[in-house]
């Protein structure tokens, strides 16, 4: 069984962090797993797309995701720049980062067939980092819409990458997130 | 029986098992080779490389001198430096940078010193792109270097332990280079199993070499020769560079037995009774083109992959016996020989050394992902339609070229 899904951010946001976390939480659970990003222009601000493969044998593909099974939205902006959901599988999962129950509304509408939920990560990030740094929030939102690792792994991650303290903050901003999410 | 003796083998000696880019991977595998000198100039992808092995020095963890140079001509001189001193050393580059080191690479193997470099490869400028292909790579194929191209993170991280082995060996003394797919394997996270350093250390221990510099026995390195004795430097060098596939081997086995884990010169899936062949190096042409033999095997076709891991020398034996018995086969390079008489370098390779063994396997070039163009495992089945319904010698193909 294979899980694929995409995120959508801006340079900055973190989105490559994000899956890279899912994923490192996966393979903490002994399972594999493969992160990539698809870079545009380098610079902040700039549209980034980041890949999540997830599995119980090794992953040898290595192209652009192109049908997930979730997506997750970091900038809700991007979704008048991208088809943020193209190529999102019926009964898929859209996780998407906007303090407006309009945005999600909407993107309920143009796609019934999919499961929509909606956090206000930037409060989240801004209350807890301090920073509109949205990526771990949106991370806690999406670890509970989906249920595609568990979140202890999460956690493990989070402290495998960032220092103590900061660890500490980024597994708030999750678990606030978890909390938080609605469903559209 | 010799899988149970590999994973019993690699239960003792894995450390842990963790998400790592390749990228992260080669600078762990640095750490645990435990290397004297890094010198580097950064330059996308390779840059996190090093910064991993900023990190570790500065952490007590790894005990080496980090040389931060003004470029990279000036960076594998650092290393040729270094080298030549005795030290073991590491750098790595991609794209420009390559390119900037070229006439140094030249030196390095001249010299006949150990040096490893890591080479996340990259699309060349004009113009500017900071995507993968196998550009920069190629231009350095004759420079006297081995060059092996992993195609997973975790044999990323197992070449550089085999690679110092390999260039310090005394049959061999030279500098061996180990590509990979910038971005698409240097920035992906995937699971690595890193190995208890002690293990490594054991499987590379420090050896004396000849012709070192030390100030208490001086010699000179790199001297004038004369047309009486030039050719015979250059003919030894190609001699020792010969000697990497039999030394290759013999490290692979003791490896194997230590870590549980071998690849050898070349990779083959499916192809014991394949009909259709595909060729490829890296790891996304690698790992799409298997994603697309399995698709071809269930539809009733025929195919199997060779994937070339040791570059320089060219393993010609395993891919003529590979090749022999296959109705028709397609090279998937990473790269555009301008002008030459087939787009890919790694094709006139295969036609050569076929050639060379009186073979007419009839063959066609593929030229696929260019720059980073999306490379889908869809487009590596289609390659395998076309030779199944006769596409043969002669044919030229730009993949996923926009029309």
């Amino acid at each position: 069984m294979e899980i694929e899904a995409r995120f959508h951010g801006r340079g900055g946001q973190g989105a490559v962090t994000a899956v890279q976390l899912l994923a490192s939480a996966a393979i903490a659970e002994g399972r594999y797993a493969q992160a990539f990003p698809e870079f545009g222009p380098e610079r902040r601000g700039a549209p980034v797309r980041a890949y999540l493969r997830i599995s119980d044998r090794y992953i040898f593909r290595r192209d652009p995701v192109r049908e997930p099974l979730a997506v997750a939205v970091l900038d809700p902006s991007l979704i008048l720049v991208e088809d943020v959901l193209a190529g999102l599988r019926g009964g898929g999962i859209v996780v998407v980062n906007t303090r407006s129950g309009e945005v999600a509304a909407r993107v309920k509408d143009s796609r019934p067939d999919v499961d929509v939920y909606a956090v206000d990560a930037e409060a989240i990030a801004m209350e807890v980092l301090g920073r509109p740094v949205v990526n771990t929030a949106v991370l806690g939102a999406f670890v509970r819409a989906t249920g595609m690792v568990a979140p202890g792994s999460v956690r493990r991650a989070i402290e495998e990458v960032f220092p103590a303290q900061l660890a500490e903050r980024n597994w708030k901003a999750v678990a606030m997130a978890m909390e938080a999410v609605k469903r559209a | 029986m010799l899988a149970e003796l590999q994973r019993g083998a690699r239960e003792r000696v894995v450390s842990r098992r963790a998400g790592l880019t390749t990228n992260y991977a080669v600078a762990h595998a640095v750490k645990a080779v435990d290397v004297d000198v890094v010198a580097v100039y950064p330059i996308t992808p390779q840059t996190t490389i090093v910064e991993k092995i900023a990190e570790f020095i500065h952490g007590g963890e790894l005990r080496a001198e980090l040389i931060h140079v003004e470029s990279e001509h000036s960076a594998l001189s650092a290393a040729v430096g270094a080298a030549a001193a005795g030290a073991r050393t590491f750098t790595a580059t991609s794209s420009q940078g390559l390119e900037y080191m070229h006439e140094v690479l030249h030196i390095a193997s001249g010299l006949r010193l150990p040096i490893v470099m890591a080479v996340p490869t990259r699309a060349l400028s004009a113009p500017i792109s900071i995507h993968n292909d196998y550009s920069d790579i190629m231009n350095a194929r004759d420079t006297g270097w081995a060059i092996l191209i992993a195609s997973t993170a975790q044999e990323a991280y197992d070449t550089v332990i085999q690679a110092y082995r390999i260039a310090e060996h005394p049959d061999v003394q030279l500098p061996v280079m180990m590509a990979y797919d910038g971005y698409l394997m240097s920035h992906t996270l995937e699971p690595v199993e890193l190995y208890h350093e002690e293990h490594v250390r054991g499987f590379v221990p420090r050896r004396d070499r000849r012709n070192v510099l030390d100030v208490r026995s001086p010699i000179t390195l790199g001297a004038f020769a004369t047309p009486d004795n030039y050719y015979e430097f250059k003919y030894q060098q190609e001699v020792a560079l010969r000697n990497v596939e039999g030394v290759l081997r013999e490290v692979e086995a003791d490896f194997a037995a230590r870590f549980g884990a071998s690849y050898g010169p070349v990779e083959a899936y499916r192809l014991e009774d394949a009909d259709y062949a595909l060729v490829t190096y890296g790891g996304a042409a690698t790992g799409n083109a298997r994603m697309a033999v399995d698709m071809a095997r269930e539809r009733g076709i025929r195919a199997g992959l060779l994937r070339v891991r040791l570059y320089r020398p060219f393993p010609s034996a395993p891919i003529v016996a590979a090749l022999a018995g296959v109705k028709a086969f397609a090279v998937i390079d990473r790269a555009i020989a301008y002008g030459s008489p087939a787009p890919g370098p790694l094709y006139k390779d295969v036609a050569t050394a076929l050639y060379m063994e009186g073979l007419t396997v009839p063959g066609i070039s593929v030229v696929h992902g260019i720059g980073q163009r999306a490379m889908y495992v869809e487009d590596f089945y289609g390659v395998i339609r076309m030779l199944a319904e006769g596409a043969g010698t002669g044919k030229v193909l730009f993949l996923g070229l926009r029309e």
